[in-house]
Parts: C-alpha cells; sequence; structure tokens
C-alpha cells in the first residue's frame, strides 16, 4: 500500500503548490499600480462578450486557411523531404533544389514572404494571377512551412535505421517499394509530435494573414479595438486561438499512445 | 550437380580497408555450406555481397550460370531469388507478422492477397507460428522473431538462402529453435550459405566448411576434416580460440 499511499501524497503536494504558487501570482498582479486600468482596458466582460460574436466569425477564416495550408504543407513537405534523401549523383540537383529551397523560405521572416506575395503577386496584373489576398497568404504559409515540416519529415526518415531499407530491398521491393511502405510509415509515426508542434505554429502564423487584410480574428479585434479604444477583443481571439491549440495536442498524444498500443497488443 | 552459385575473385573495399581480397567460392544446387571465420574476415560482407547490397569492386557472382553482378542488371529482380536473414532479424515493427511475410511478395511478385495470405499461413504453420500471424514483432521472442524472418524471406521462394549469423542475437535457450528451422530447410533440399559461429551446428549440417580469414577463403572441406584437423595454422588457430571459448 506505500506506493498508493506515496501516490496520493504526491497527488496533494502537486495540488497544494498549484494553488499557492498561482495565488501568489494572481495577488502579484491584482496589486500592480497599474491593475485597475489594465483591468479595465484587456478584461472588459462585457466588451469581451460584444465582440466574441464577431471575432468568432472572422476566426474561421484562420481555421479555413489553416486547414487548406496545413493539407498542401503535409504533401509538399513530404515530396521535399523525399527528393533531399534520393542518393546518388544523379538526383544532386534534386537534393541542391531541396536545400536551397529549406534554407531560403526558413531564413526569411514569414511575415515578409507575406508582404511579398500578397502585395507583389497582385501587383503583376496578371489576367490569371488571383487578386485574393488571403489566397497569397495561404501561398506564403504554405511556401515557409513546407520548408520547416520538410526538416521535421527528413529528421524521421533518417532515424528509421538503414537495415530497415536493407531488409526491404533484400527482398526484392524497390527503393520506392520501401521508401513508401518501410521506410515512412515508421518515419511519419516518429515525427508525429514535432509535426504537430509545427501546426499549432501555423496556426497562430495564420493570424499574419491579417497584415494583408483579410479580416481575420486578430485583424477583426483590432478593428474591434481601434472602434472602442478597448483590448479586450486581443484577449478574445487569444482565447480562442488557444482553444483550438489544446485539443490538437491531445490528439497528437492519443494518435501516439494507440500506434504503442497498437504495437504492444497481441493478435485476436 | 550443377551450381547454384559461384563466386569468382571478388574484391570489396570500404575506403582504405579491403575486406574481401579474391573471394572464389562454388555452391552446388542443394548444398549447404557454412563460412566460418573470427568477426571482420568478411563472412557478413561476402553474403551483402552476393545479396548485391554492397557492390563489388572486382570479379563476379554467378546464380545459377547468369552473372549477376554485370552492367544492367535489374537487382530487385536478382534479390527476389535471393533470400537473407540477417542477425538483427530487421522485421518491420509497423507491421503484424502476416503483413510482413506477404509484403513482397504482394508487392515483387506481384501474388494476390489472398494467395500470399495463404502461403505465408502455411510457411508460418510449417515453422509453428500459426498462432502469432496477427502480433506485431515487438511481441516477439528473439528466436521467434528471428522464425519469422526466415519465412519473410522463403515466402519469396528463393533459389538461395543467404543467413548471417542469425543465432548471434540470440539468447542461448532461443538458439535450438531456430537452428532446428535451419535444420528442417536444409532436409528440404535449400541451397544455403551460411555465415556461422555455431561450430557443432556446422558440423552438423554443412556439407562442406569454408574457412574465411582476412577476405579470402583460406580452407575449406568437409566439416570433420575443417573442424578436426585443419591443416591451415590460422584455422587451427581460431579453432582452438572457439574451443577454449567452449563453443566448440
Amino acid at each position: 500500500m506505500t506506493s498508493a499511499g506515496e501516490g496520493r501524497r504526491g497527488v496533494t503536494v502537486a495540488l497544494l503548490s498549484t494553488v499557492v504558487f498561482f495565488t501568489l501570482l494572481a495577488v502579484a498582479i491584482t496589486h500592480a499600480p497599474g491593475w485597475p486600468e489594465v483591468k479595465r482596458t484587456f478584461f472588459n466582460w462585457n466588451q469581451f462578450r460584444d465582440s466574441m460574436p464577431e471575432i468568432s466569425r472572422a476566426f474561421l477564416l484562420n481555421v479555413k486557411i489553416f486547414m487548406i495550408a496545413e493539407a498542401f504543407i503535409l504533401v509538399l513537405a513530404l515530396v521535399l523531404a523525399v527528393l533531399r534523401s534520393l542518393p546518388g549523383p544523379v538526383f544532386f540537383p534534386m537534393r541542391a533544389l531541396g536545400i536551397a529551397y529549406a534554407d531560403f523560405f526558413r531564413g526569411v521572416p514569414t511575415i515578409l514572404v507575406i508582404a511579398l506575395l500578397g502585395f507583389g503577386a497582385p501587383a503583376l496584373q496578371l489576367s490569371w494571377v488571383p487578386l485574393s489576398t488571403t489566397f497569397w497568404g495561404i501561398v506564403a504559409l504554405i511556401l515557409v512551412y513546407t520548408a520547416y515540416v520538410s526538416e521535421v519529415y527528413r529528421a524521421g526518415i533518417e532515424s528509421v535505421h538503414p537495415s530497415q531499407d536493407a531488409a526491404a530491398r533484400s527482398l526484392g521491393l524497390t527503393h520506392w517499394q520501401s521508401l513508401r511502405k518501410v521506410v515512412l510509415p515508421q518515419a511519419v509515426r516518429r515525427v508525429i509530435p514535432p509535426l504537430l508542434n509545427d501546426f499549432i505554429g501555423l496556426q497562430k502564423d495564420t493570424a499574419l494573414v491579417g497584415f494583408l487584410g483579410s479580416v481575420e480574428a486578430f485583424k477583426q479585434s483590432q478593428i474591434d479595438a481601434a472602434a472602442t479604444f478597448n483590448y479586450t477583443p486581443f484577449v478574445a481571439a487569444a482565447v480562442l486561438f488557444v482553444a483550438l491549440t489544446i485539443p490538437l495536442a491531445r490528439f497528437t498524444d492519443w494518435l501516439v499512445l494507440r500506434d504503442r498500443r497498437r504495437r504492444q497488443a497481441t493478435g485476436t | 550437380m550443377s551450381e547454384a552459385l559461384v563466386v569468382d575473385g571478388v574484391h570489396k573495399s570500404f575506403g582504405q580497408l579491403e575486406v574481401l581480397r579474391g573471394v572464389d567460392l562454388a555452391v552446388a544446387e542443394h548444398e549447404v555450406v557454412c563460412l566460418i571465420g573470427a568477426s571482420g574476415s568478411g563472412k557478413s560482407t561476402l553474403l551483402r555481397c552476393v545479396n548485391l547490397l554492397e557492390p563489388i569492386d572486382e570479379g563476379r557472382i554467378l546464380v545459377e550460370g547468369d552473372e549477376i553482378t554485370g552492367r544492367g542488371v535489374d537487382v530487385n529482380r536478382v534479390r527476389r531469388r535471393i533470400g537473407i536473414v540477417f542477425q538483427a532479424y530487421n522485421l518491420f515493427p509497423h507491421m503484424s507478422v502476416l503483413v510482413n511475410v506477404t509484403l513482397a511478395p504482394m508487392l515483387a511478385l506481384r501474388i494476390p492477397r489472398a494467395q500470399a495470405e495463404a502461403e505465408a499461413t502455411t510457411l508460418l504453420e510449417r515453422f509453428g507460428l500459426a498462432d502469432k500471424r496477427n502480433d506485431y514483432p515487438d511481441r516477439l521472442s528473439g528466436g521467434q522473431q528471428q522464425r519469422v524472418a526466415i519465412v519473410r524471406a522463403l515466402a519469396m521462394k528463393p533459389d538461395l538462402m543467404l543467413l548471417d549469423e542469425v543465432t548471434s542475437a540470440l539468447d542461448p535457450e532461443l538458439v535450438a529453435e531456430v537452428l532446428e528451422v535451419i535444420r528442417e530447410l536444409a532436409a528440404a533440399g535449400m541451397t544455403m550459405l551460411i555465415a556461422t559461429h555455431e561450430m557443432s551446428f556446422a558440423r552438423d549440417i554443412a556439407d562442406r566448411v569454408c574457412f574465411l580469414d582476412e577476405g579470402v577463403i583460406l580452407e575449406q572441406g568437409p566439416p570433420a576434416q575443417i573442424l578436426s584437423e585443419p591443416k591451415e595454422p590460422r584455422t587451427q588457430q581460431f579453432l582452438q580460440r572457439i574451443i577454449e571459448a567452449g563453443r566448440l
């Protein structure tokens, strides 16, 4: 019974220290000289309630941008990672291109890529180039995040021991078959947590598209704040972003757990 | 007897290190040849070269009369005829036993799933693994994993099997079950080239034993002769060490 007793004691201690910590923090903040003013401008309940419906509607655009961009990124980044993993001198141009791409788009700040594409591309005045700022914002996010995510995939591919590929090839599978059936499935499983990390980043960076004028949650809260001289709409937008992140994080935990359980399960 | 495998003057270097320095070896159909020799003598490298997992620098390798080391040879086609089993099993951890076994027949030989699964099940039954068909490799003992790896190679119906120290990673009590499988394959007439440290097993199963030393086959002959009355001083030395280690 000792371990059960220790477990219960551990929970109690954790609970107690958490309560003490947050009480102290709350006391410190609410006793700050500027607190009444901050409370009025950032944590105004009426303001929060009034601005929430509009910001929620605008937030749907963030979700849309996120979903469209993510679908493309998942595929394009994998293609890029695979291109960079191709062996032999024949594929040198592919590898070089992949490296140049990753270097460039990880080097340039996301907001600059968004600005350059969002203002530059429509300015070309080509009839077939879309004028929508949201469109170009999505393209910019895809370009930037594909560079990051391809690095994650690549780390996953390199983490699969070469003996796995050797075993597949020794059975007569082609390089492509081995990659598709043996290497990539293991690589992708291993990088699910870091992949999710990048997607949380992407989800937040959808707010940068507002810079082009698309009315997403951040832009909407900016508009509301400017109209009322109150910053509570920013807090409302933040709440929405966090609300989307948490289920995403729990979903990944579940995926990882499910994979582990399945591997350790005996067949029926 | 026709030659299932001919290795002709094969050289292989890794950078500065010359691992194979002109290996000549012929294995007849249905023959079981054991390669013995110290670690680093080139046993594994030779097997990997025969499977074309390593390109050779010089020489030729022929399987049933066809040169497999020439230019323009379809390596995938060659590998389908040659099964290899590794020391570390190398099963695919994200697939059940059945999928491990049926993957290559379905992809490389284009056998329909139903047929591939039926054949795999027959093989798994033959080697006492039928109840493990839906398990994932992590759940199996080392001996079971290695038997699955052998079944996986057999599912391609190879003309020749290469076994690379298949019992070296196993706990002693699990070695027997794997050797039993190999013994059964030998009895069924499978042509095999086996790198091994199990001298008593080699004596028992091999038609011929080859002693590999510093990248060449120094001495070869019937197991009784090589293991009991070796002519070469290097072979005597090697066996002396094995006897001292209590492995013969």
